[in-house]
């Protein structure tokens, strides 16, 4: 495969509730970071990730142009998920050969609605929906089938939020404390804060990258898939799909010194970890992770700007990210990404 | 453009005001296992799925992708959900030519859906964010100024789009998956029909439907049955709210055109394609994108209207499937015009076939004629 190789990436100091931003006015600083860090104002490709129901209103992506400077036209495409997927879609794009560069960003604000009825949406809209299982209730089923020690639950909450206080990005979050449940076994701090946030990375190809960053952190693997979307149908302890997206992201070819998981609970991290084969070695989610800032639709894509930052910063040489979809980890995207 | 893709398989459902017999579910998997048997496939031969709709307030589903991985045997596989307003059916057939052209995959289903029965897609388009307001209703009410300002500019006679409705329904009764069959259809009717949003007629849009639409795509070691190549592909989009924007005859689509026509060399797109699939919601949208697509000059694209070249007959047969005016499953509908353009240069359109169509348009459009996907399929290689 072609070369390609994250060369910036920016966020915005996500917040814990809605600051009167409009979604073009929250990408905007991060849209023009990029472009001031890379030089550059056009781009081959761009691709964003964004949902409508955060929103309550059709094409939120729409209005999202305005904040590009999008003119002359551009060429341009948009997912209605994460934006990894938009990275990955960019990165195919990139494989085309015409192209050297792309721009992805992917934004949401979750602070707008209710969050957990809104994703109870996402269900089989004959089957399960009607069940008014929400996102904590199911995310519960499946901490039950894990059934992980509480001590190492609450250690990765502990940790996550001591990791944010030291992230200027991400929410300031005590020490987990309290035994309120918020559905058994979930306590209520183990829910993901609700966040309004953005992001933005800019990919180039070939000899682009190395002209734009003195160490571009290169995607040597990138794989996704998903898995059958009845939580009866899977084993809820394990992700089968994290597994093989992993395996086909080359994740075990050598070690890994960073991962950023997109585990919305403790319970996902320990899924994720044995999915990944991360050892103890491996330092997870150094920024916090979504436990510390959960800018759904963006979370995903910060999970690989954040693996990425560690090797453009020069501290990291092997780093891998990973982002999900779909109720308890249905789909799973991994990205391994070296110097 | 990368590697070269074709598209091997095609598959639609009928399309009709309401599918009470299937699911959402239901609804896709019946294109897709008519793409995969047309392509003489099963699920096991597929890499990855790409699926489009509109937005997703039409179905009330979030995401539907999540629940219609096991319908679409994408369980174990990449899965892709698409969403750029209108032209979403295009640029899903786009997204997944593309992980073909990047070599990624060799064989990606791609499929588009609407089933508007389960929602109001009028006023599914009509809400805004809090504290805006607007008095513009559904799409036509969005359109219909644009309509006025491209009869003021060019000076069209008032019954060019009545020509474009009764056209492109008399094509829709050679289509067996069409979902307006209106025999005896004539100007006279469409004139009699109820003014909507002046001067579209109710006869002038597009109906509102259920309906899926699918294709296989396939690398050129992976082709199996009679391929459409793709000789290339574009996506344009441009700013809702830029000041200077023409929104009769938008730069996007001049832009997208001239990618597209570029990489399948293509200099006189009138002479040199034989057959365009063109998203032509409202009848004066044949004029205008003749016009913005380069089929005619600035204020002539009525005129060729006019003159029936457009017919099935005619030199340059627009929609001959009967188009979005005769079905409208709004996140398939481009994926539609994307499928019919090979349905033609595979030489497979049955009853609606252009004789001898070599090189065929597929055209999307969305948002507020703002996004834009096309590609360019032909019988040969590139």
């Amino acid at each position: 495969m072609r070369e390609v190789a994250i060369v910036a990436f920016a966020q915005t100091r996500h917040t814990p509730h809605d600051t009167g931003l409009s979604e073009p006015e929250l990408i905007l600083p991060v849209i023009n970071e990029v472009k001031e860090r890379t030089g550059l104002d056009r781009f081959g490709f761009t691709c964003s990730g964004s949902c409508d129901y955060l929103a309550g209103a059709p094409f939120s992506f729409v209005s999202a142009l305005d904040a590009l400077a999008a003119w002359p036209p551009i060429s341009e495409s948009h997912v209605e998920m994460d934006g990894a997927w938009a990275l990955y879609e960019a990165w195919v794009r990139l494989q085309h050969g015409d192209v050297d560069s792309a721009l992805v960003y992917g934004f949401g604000k979750s602070s707008l609605g209710d969050l957990r009825t809104i994703m109870t949406l996402q269900l089989d809209p004959y089957y399960l929906a009607p069940l008014g299982l929400d996102q904590l209730s199911y995310a519960a089923l499946q901490a039950a089938a894990v059934g992980a020690d509480r001590k190492e639950l609450d250690e990765i909450v502990r940790r996550s939020r001591a990791d944010g206080r030291a992230n200027p990005y991400a929410l300031d979050l005590p020490d987990p404390e309290g035994e309120d449940f918020a559905v058994q076994p979930l306590k209520q701090t183990d829910v993901p804060p609700i966040t309004d946030g953005a992001a933005a990375i800019v990919l180039a190809a070939g000899d682009l990258a190395t002209e734009l960053s003195d160490s571009p952190a290169y995607i040597r693997g990138i794989a996704h898939r998903i898995e059958p979307h009845y939580l009866g149908m899977r084993d809820l302890g394990r992700s089968a799909s994290a597994a093989d997206a992993a395996r086909a992201a080359g994740v075990g070819k050598g070690p890994v010194e960073v991962a950023e998981l997109h585990a919305q609970f403790p319970h996902e991290e320990i899924i994720l970890r044995e999915a990944l084969e991360l050892t103890g070695d491996t330092v997870i989610n150094p920024s916090g992770g979504p436990l510390a800032a959960n800018p759904v639709m963006a979370t995903g894509l910060i999970r690989i700007g954040e693996a990425a930052r560690r090797i453009l910063d020069g501290h990291a040489r092997r780093t891998v990210a990973h982002a999900a979809g779909g109720p308890c980890l249905q789909h799973n995207l991994v990205t391994v990404l070296e110097a | 453009m990368g590697n070269r893709c074709a598209v091997i398989g095609v598959g639609q459902t009928h399309y009709t005001t309401r599918r009470r017999d299937v699911s959402i579910a239901g609804l896709v998997r019946e294109a897709a296992l008519r793409a995969l048997e047309d392509a003489g496939l099963t699920f096991k031969d597929i890499d990855a799925v790409v699926i489009g709709k509109a937005p997703d307030l039409f179905e009330g589903v979030m995401m539907p992708e999540a629940y219609l991985a096991d319908a679409l045997g994408a369980a174990g596989k990449p899965m892709m959900r698409v969403h750029t307003a209108g032209s979403v059916g295009g640029s899903t057939a786009l997204v997944g030519a593309s992980l073909v052209q990047g070599g990624v995959h060799d064989r990606v289903l791609v499929v588009a859906f609407e089933k508007q029965s389960e929602s109001n897609a009028t006023w599914a388009l009509s809400t805004h964010l809090p504290f805006s307001s607007s008095l513009v209703v559904g799409a036509g009410g969005y359109f219909a100024p644009h309509i006025r300002e491209y009869m003021r500019r060019s000076g069209a006679p008032g019954h060019i789009g009545t020509l474009v409705a009764v056209k492109d329904r008399l094509n829709a009764l050679k289509n067996p998956y069409a979902h307006l069959k209106i025999p005896g259809i004539d100007q006279k009717m469409v004139e009699s029909t109820p003014m909507l949003w002046e001067p579209i007629r109710y006869l002038e849009t597009c109906p509102s439907s259920d309906g899926a639409c699918a294709m296989v795509l396939s690398s050129e070691s992976a082709v199996t049955g009679v391929p459409a190549w793709v000789h290339g592909t574009a996506m344009r989009s441009e700013p809702i709210f830029r000041a200077g924007r023409d929104m009769v005859t938008p730069q996007g689509g001049k832009d997208c055109a001239a990618d597209v026509y570029r990489q399948a060399g293509i200099a006189d797109p009138r002479r040199q394609i034989d057959v365009a699939e063109t998203y032509v919601p409202f009848s004066w949208y044949e004029p205008m994108w003749l016009e913005n697509l380069g089929f005619a000059a600035e204020g002539e694209g009525w005129k060729l209207t006019e003159s029936g070249a457009t017919a099935l007959d005619g030199d340059i047969p627009w929609n001959a499937s009967g188009g979005v005016l005769s079905s409208n499953p709004i996140g398939a509908s481009g994926l539609i015009r994307f499928a019919e353009a090979a349905l033609q240069v595979r030489g497979m359109a049955g009853e609606h076939q252009v004789d001898g169509a070599r090189t065929a348009l597929g055209h999307a459009y969305g948002g507020g004629a703002q996004f834009f996907a096309m590609w360019i399929v032909g019988r040969e290689k590139p």
